[in-house]
């Protein structure tokens, strides 16, 4: 039963293992449960047991005269000690291999901000998710463009604080092929449980064949807009004419009058902002259209491209 | 006593509390108003958990959670937990454990109920300015740039901080120089020995965190580049400044919650203490090792690796202290006579509790597993088990044990006891699935999460309306004994400390003649 509950806390509720890493962490957290679970039913158990059996039977009870035990208190100030210690030293060692960065890795820059991940390779090639070649050590040369945020691959058992003004770096090896989830773990205002991502570990083949793939290579920011611009076409025409929601042609520089009665010229905040937040700053006239936001499946790079797009419809 | 004359009725009106030196009035205003700021920090709690509900928007906006996370969190650390036990509980208490007439400074002490005020009158003032939305621990550079009313907050918790260091500076002198006559060091009750320890801290730490509030408020309103990067700064030198204090803070919640977890052993055990010297310094090692554990919240934060292994170990030492004491109160109760009147039942629900938040304290200072867990729900699950499992556990038996010196009546022991069960249970069952939530990886602050999160938040939320209806239950069980419960014998539990000497409730300067002092304070035989 408790061999049960013990196994079941420190090996099913942990994420999938992802690399070596995430396996010698979860050996040391299952010692851990175990150590715990054991002092926890000792602790518990003791006090349940002498609280019952000595319980109140009479108001006149004589009770024992014990004031200390200098055996009993070394021994339960001792054995915590070393038990502590040999956690501590064992965790030192899983750390060090966490934080020393193999000299052959793979680099991938990632850049955080409010609220989306982006990363880019050394061919060139930028993307939303991280993909990386299997069996390989990767290295993440991380930083933040506005507050502090944190990457963490809860498969890989790795975490690391992304701060603004500096570099931080994170390594992993992936073993096995597959999508892990990608979370921001450090709080960072309104979307910050939607800052996610994923890392899809694919093989060597697969991966070489996806930096090659780079659909925007070569080209200029307004032909990325242009290209991306089929996901918008549902909804916007190139011409100024209205379909669901405005024409984007000559919009740029003009003056945008909101439902609220408030008003902005249409500059990039402006569009970029309408593309992943757009029901703050809703148009007169279009009173309940709902367009969809674009947070978190679009990269810096497409929205960048997006708006110089926009800026030459004329 | 004779001529029905005590410390409620000698004077009368709002004015004769308002302006009150007694140490005993003084701690029944800081009790109020803590209870008050409880009620406002439980309705946030709710709020959050109900949100939580389900994924995705449930009643409220992002924005409005992030802003119910960072009301909660401060109202509860700075407002209820850090004043809860000292300043209201040892406010009253301690003079009556050390057989004196009242604190060493009597009007430093009205001044520092008028700072706590001052302080929340200024943290609700930004509600005007459309809140705050950081979390109660402030991090840079978001707290910079965040367009809010996050500097009120700030200068409420500035303020708030004096509070704490007059009360510390209070106990201290006072225990140095008015116990009474036979009273020696090693005959003080152990609950004296938490506050003094927690009075070090205070005076020690707050400063710190006072300097580092007026850093930020200095860098929102004029643009001085402490924190900012984008000024030269460095935001990660504020969470260093920030746990510096808040750290040793957390002992401040706790170790005064431990001194009254003794008190509740012996006196419900009806037996000596098990371990009294080695309860007493373990107060004094915890207190002196908190200064030097700040690091453990940065292991992931940029700092090297050395570093992170050097706090790591140093957290380990304070995890033989606090074991040392868990083992004493359990040994206490061997061969004792155990009374389950709701002071015990709290006690020992405290020690069920504290004994989980303590292990899992343990994994979380584990460097490698930290990584993995921290800032996920596991943290949220470990520090509600020491903090709500502790500490309010602690205030909650406190009260009910010293509820017939403090009003001079009786609670009802039946609906007492009912509140304590729905409190624990409804505890286990909010905080215990956050231990999984956060193995499972989901980050904590989080607005909305990913629906295989779900059924656990599901239980959890559950847990808290229990919770909740338990405290709702708890105020009724108090109100109605301060103004009608059964007249209180003077020591209703047979208790050997000096509080019980005295008439129930204490006349205005606590003892007709000071009482001299021949013997410990848990002197069963």
């Amino acid at each position: 039963m408790f061999i049960w509950a013990a196994e079941a806390a420190a090996q099913s509720f942990m994420p999938p293992q992802g690399t070596k890493i995430a396996e010698n962490v979860d050996s040391l957290y299952s010692f851990l449960v175990w150590a715990s679970l054991i002092s926890s039913i000792l602790v518990i158990g003791g006090m349940t047991y002498f609280a019952i059996k000595y319980r109140r039977k009479t108001a006149t009870d004589k009770t024992a005269y014990i004031p200390h035990n200098a055996l009993l208190e070394f021994l339960w100030s001792f054995i915590p000690f070393v038990i502590f210690m040999v956690v501590f030293g064992w965790g030192w060692y899983v750390f060090h291999q966490m934080r020393t960065m193999p000299k052959n890795a793979l680099e991938v820059h990632v850049t955080g901000q409010k609220w989306n991940w982006s990363f880019k390779y050394k061919s060139g090639r930028t993307s939303r998710t991280l993909v990386v070649p299997a069996g390989e050590p990767v290295k993440l040369i991380m930083t933040s463009k506005d507050v502090i945020h944190s990457f963490y691959v809860p498969a890989f058992r790795i975490k690391q604080d992304v701060i603004p003004g500096r570099y931080t770096a994170l390594w992993f090896e992936a073993e096995k092929l597959g999508t892990f989830h990608v979370f921001c773990t450090e709080y960072c205002g309104t979307s910050h449980s939607e800052m996610l991502s994923k890392v899809e570990v694919k093989s060597r083949a697969d991966y070489d064949q996806w930096l090659l793939n780079d659909p925007y290579k070569g080209l200029t920011p307004i032909e990325i807009g242009k290209k991306y611009f089929t996901a918008c076409t549902a909804c916007h025409n190139i011409t100024d004419q209205r379909l669901v929601g405005p024409g984007l042609a000559g919009l740029f520089g003009k003056e945008r009058v909101f439902v609220d009665g408030s008003t902005a010229i249409a500059d990039e905040t402006y569009i970029r902002n309408s593309i992943l937040n757009p029901q703050s700053q809703v148009v007169e006239g279009y009173e309940g259209i709902v367009m969809t936001s674009f947070q978190g499946q679009i990269s810096e790079e497409e929205i960048l491209g997006v708006i110089e797009y926009i800026k030459s419809l004329k | 006593m004779s001529d029905g004359k005590n410390y409620l009725n000698h004077e009368s009106g709002l004015w004769s509390w308002l302006t009150t030196l007694d140490h005993k009035r003084i701690g029944i205003m800081y009790m109020i108003s803590v209870m008050g700021f409880f009620l406002i920090g439980g309705i946030f709690a709710m709020l959050i958990r109900t949100e939580l509900f389900t994924a995705g928007p449930t009643i409220m906006s992002a924005d409005q959670y992030n802003q119910a996370m960072t009301f909660h969190g401060a109202i509860m650390v700075f407002m209820v937990i850090i004043p809860g036990i000292p300043a209201f509980l040892g406010n009253f208490i301690l003079p009556l454990h050390l057989g004196a007439k009242d604190v060493a400074f009597p009007r430093v002490n009205l001044l520092s109920w008028y700072c706590l005020m001052v302080g929340a009158i200024l943290a609700f003032v930004s509600l005007i300015y459309n809140g705050a939305d950081t979390g109660w621990t402030f991090y840079t550079p978001y707290s910079i740039q965040t367009d809010n009313g996050t500097t009120w907050v700030v200068a409420g918790a500035f303020f708030m901080g004096f509070s704490s260091v007059l009360t510390g500076l209070n106990f201290i002198v006072t225990t140095h120089k008015l116990r009474a006559p036979g009273m020696t060091i090693w005959r003080l009750p152990l609950f004296i020995w938490g506050l003094y320890s927690t009075a070090v801290i205070q005076i020690l730490a707050t400063p710190v965190l006072a300097i580092t509030l007026l850093l930020l408020i200095a860098e929102r309103t004029l643009g001085v580049g402490i924190f900012d990067p984008n000024l030269g700064g460095d935001p990660v030198l504020f969470q260093h400044f920030f746990w510096f204090y808040s750290h040793p803070a957390v002992y401040i919640m706790i170790l005064p919650a431990m001194g009254v977890v003794s008190e509740l052993i012996t006196a419900f055990s009806r037996k000596v203490i098990f371990g009294y010297k080695a309860i007493a310094l373990s107060s004094v090692g915890i207190a002196a090792v908190s200064f030097f554990v700040w690091g453990h919240h940065l292991f992931v934060s940029g700092q090297s690796t050395l570093t992170g292994v050097v706090f790591s170990f140093i957290t380990m030492l304070v995890g033989v202290p606090t074991a040392i004491k868990t083992f004493n109160w359990v040994a206490t109760l061997y061969k004792g006579s155990i009374n389950f009147a709701s002071p015990m039942l709290y006690a020992l629900g405290f020690l069920f509790l504290f004994t989980i938040g303590g292990v899992t304290g343990i994994i979380l200072a584990v460097t490698a597993v930290d990584v993995h867990f921290h800032d996920t729900y596991f943290v949220v699950a470990h520090f509600h088990y020491v903090m709500v499992g502790g500490t309010l556990m602690a205030i909650m038996g406190g009260i009910y044990y010293w509820f017939p010196k403090i009003f001079g009546r009786m609670y009802n022991e039946f609906w007492a006891r009912i509140t304590f069960v729905l409190i624990f249970v409804g505890f286990n069952v909010t905080f215990f699935p956050q231990f999984v939530l956060g193995a499972m990886g989901m980050p904590r602050r989080y607005y909305d999460y990913l629906p295989a999160f779900e059924s656990l938040n599901k239980i959890s939320t559950v847990g808290a309306w229990t919770i909740g209806i338990g405290f709702l239950i708890a105020l009724v069980v108090i109100i109605r004994g301060v103004f009608w419960g059964e007249k209180a014998p003077d020591n209703p539990w047979g208790a050997k400390t000096l509080e019980w000497q005295t008439s129930s409730p204490p006349p205005h300067e606590n003892f007709l003649t000071t009482p001299t002092v021949t013997a410990g304070p848990y002197e069963y035989r």
